[in-house]
């Protein structure tokens, strides 16, 4: 295992982060504060209680998923897309480096930042409303382990783009509906039957129901069955990332 | 001597079915400098980015210190340095940070003195905290070389490393290969710029269509594919040669005011003695006279046309 080469990636990935700290912390922090504004505030107040939880207090866990997906995804696949756009790639090609150190390296500082941007988005929220997090450990569990399975899926993302556009069209068409109808803003109870067996096909509930339990023990789904498709997603990233390295799709000739 | 980089039998086919390598054999000795000539398209980069890991061979085996390159990746990999021929740069990183990464990527734990080392000798330490996007074009290939440089290779491939650059940071690159060199480092060169093979290299190989032209040394590349001529500038112009001087082989040009004599320099008598008392003999006066030696460049047109 090449240490040094983990550590070279990590580091030089968390300082670009450093040097776009505007558009990696201060962004996601002022959308939530304006979802809290709006939804939170303006709106929320003539909501009544979610499963004996506040409107506000309720869509917490919703959005800190919102933004750690987003932004675990846009990391990861900007850091692998650049180099192969920029073609400074060729370096990371002939380095003494596996998959393994590539991934560790890109990967954990995209979800090391989400985390970062979970913890500061959860702070923010603080200040609007009460936040009692019944099951801490467990909370802490899914912010890790949903950064790094987003975090690995904007890596795949990153290594099949072969244009900007792609880069931004799955986000955008794919992941932020689904995580925009997955309950961030309300109980999938709440809509009616046949809506509620839709969504259960949208995986993005399993997550969002999971974490919200870790924080006020009300879940659309068991909470067993959320962990058990978080670690599905997590293995089923990994093994196309595995996959990718071992063909060299689109990135060895 | 046990070659650094052994090449058997490689090939390589890219997906669209171009044929970029075929069955390519070559040896690269430790501690030299190996010129790679070719015309564009030769598969030269190809070539070195399959020693490289960047681009999968089709067939055919590559190996380092006697390592495979595929199997015992990170064996060869951390004992190669490679410059690549576009210049492909962190622009918003500064040449001090992306050479601490270079470093780190092959495996090399933090050492800031080489880091220093290697900045100074390619004249990038007064630019070391700027931003790369701020720097000319030769600037960047010297945060390239450096990058290279970094992770303390023992083989290093530069492939066209003087394209587009200027006089003087040609002048620097030679210096900085050669002393590599004075290091033990092997260097393998890739060039359309046949006098810098000429000035640097110990042997050179030919490539052309994907095939292995000719490996040799260069003095004896140049010795034996080389021509030696004479020419002598003639005092008063002449119609024909005198009829003692028919067994040399002389050409008359230049209006009758010039005679050019061929020889051949690994002949035990060139035949030059003779020649100028023959002239003599026969009362042909000269004023001035030089000698000139095909260069590598016309031996090299002359290798790839002759496989065109």
């Amino acid at each position: 295992m090449n240490w040094h080469a983990i550590k070279a990636i990590y580091r030089t990935e968390m300082a670009r982060m450093m040097r776009t700290v505007v558009q990696s912390i201060v962004a996601p922090v002022l959308s939530t504060s304006l979802y809290f504004v709006i939804f939170g505030a303006a709106i929320g107040s003539r909501i009544t209680e979610i499963d004996g939880v506040s409107y506000g207090a309720f869509i917490v866990p919703g959005l800190i998923m919102l933004s750690i997906m987003t932004e675990s995804i846009s990391n990861s696949s900007f850091a692998i897309y650049f180099p192969k756009f920029s073609g400074t790639i060729f370096e990371l090609l002939s380095a003494p480096i596996s998959y393994i150190e590539v991934v560790l390296g890109y990967v954990g500082a995209a979800a090391t930042k989400s985390v970062i941007i979970g913890g500061i988005i959860l702070t923010t929220a603080s200040f609007f409303v009460d936040i009692n997090i019944v099951h801490p450990f467990l909370m802490f569990l899914f912010l890790i382990l949903i950064s790094v399975s987003f975090s690995l899926f904007g890596f795949i993302l990153g290594v099949w783009a072969d244009g900007w556009e792609k880069l931004t069209i799955v986000p955008i068409l794919v992941i932020m509906p689904l995580t925009f109808l997955g309950g961030t803003f309300y109980s999938i109870s709440m809509l009616p039957q046949t809506w509620q067996t839709v969504s259960l096909f949208n995986p993005i509930v399993y997550l969002i129901s999971g974490f919200r339990w870790s924080f006020y023990e009300n879940a659309d789904v068991a909470v067993g069955l959320s962990l058990s498709m978080v670690i599905l997603f997590l293995a089923a990233c990994l093994g196309v990332v595995w996959w990718i390295f071992k063909t060299g799709y689109r990135l060895r000739a | 001597m046990q070659p650094v980089i052994s090449i058997r039998e490689l090939t390589k086919t890219y997906a669209g079915g171009f044929e970029a390598l075929k069955a390519v054999d070559l040896d690269i000795n430790k501690g030299e400098i190996f010129g790679l000539l070719g015309p564009n398209g030769a598969g030269k980069t190809t070539l070195i980015n399959i020693v490289c890991g960047i681009v999968t061979k089709t067939s055919g085996s590559v190996t380092v210190n006697g390592y495979d390159n595929v199997t015992d990746f990170r064996q060869t990999r951390s004992r190669i340095g490679l410059v690549p021929q576009e210049l492909p740069t962190e622009t918003f990183e500064t040449p001090y940070n992306v050479c601490r990464f270079s470093r780190g990527l092959f495996g090399k734990p933090p050492n800031p003195d080489h880091i220093e080392k290697v900045l100074k000798s390619i004249s990038l330490w007064n630019k070391k905290d700027e931003k790369i996007l701020m720097l000319s074009g030769g600037m960047k290939r010297r945060v390239l070389i450096a990058k290279a440089l970094a992770h303390e290779p023992e083989i290093l491939f530069l492939d066209e490393p003087t394209a587009g650059v200027d006089v003087e940071l040609r002048q620097d690159m030679w210096n900085v290969i050669q002393s590599l060199r004075e290091t033990g480092v092997t260097v393998i060169l890739t060039t359309h710029y046949i006098e810098e093979a000429e000035q640097l290299a110990d042997r050179v190989g030919v490539i052309n269509h994907g095939e292995v032209i000719v490996v040799e040394e260069k003095t004896k590349l140049m010795r034996e594919l080389g021509k030696k001529e004479l020419v002598l500038h003639l005092a008063e112009p002449i119609d024909t040669l005198p009829v003692g001087l028919g067994d040399y082989r002389l050409e008359l040009g230049a209006d009758g005011s010039e005679l050019t004599y061929h020889y051949d320099t690994k002949g035990e008598h060139t035949g030059i003695t003779a020649l100028l008392g023959a002239l003599h003999e026969a009362g042909i006066r000269f004023n001035d006279l030089h000698t000139s030696q095909s260069s590598l460049e016309e031996i090299f047109v002359g290798l790839v046309k002759k496989g065109a």
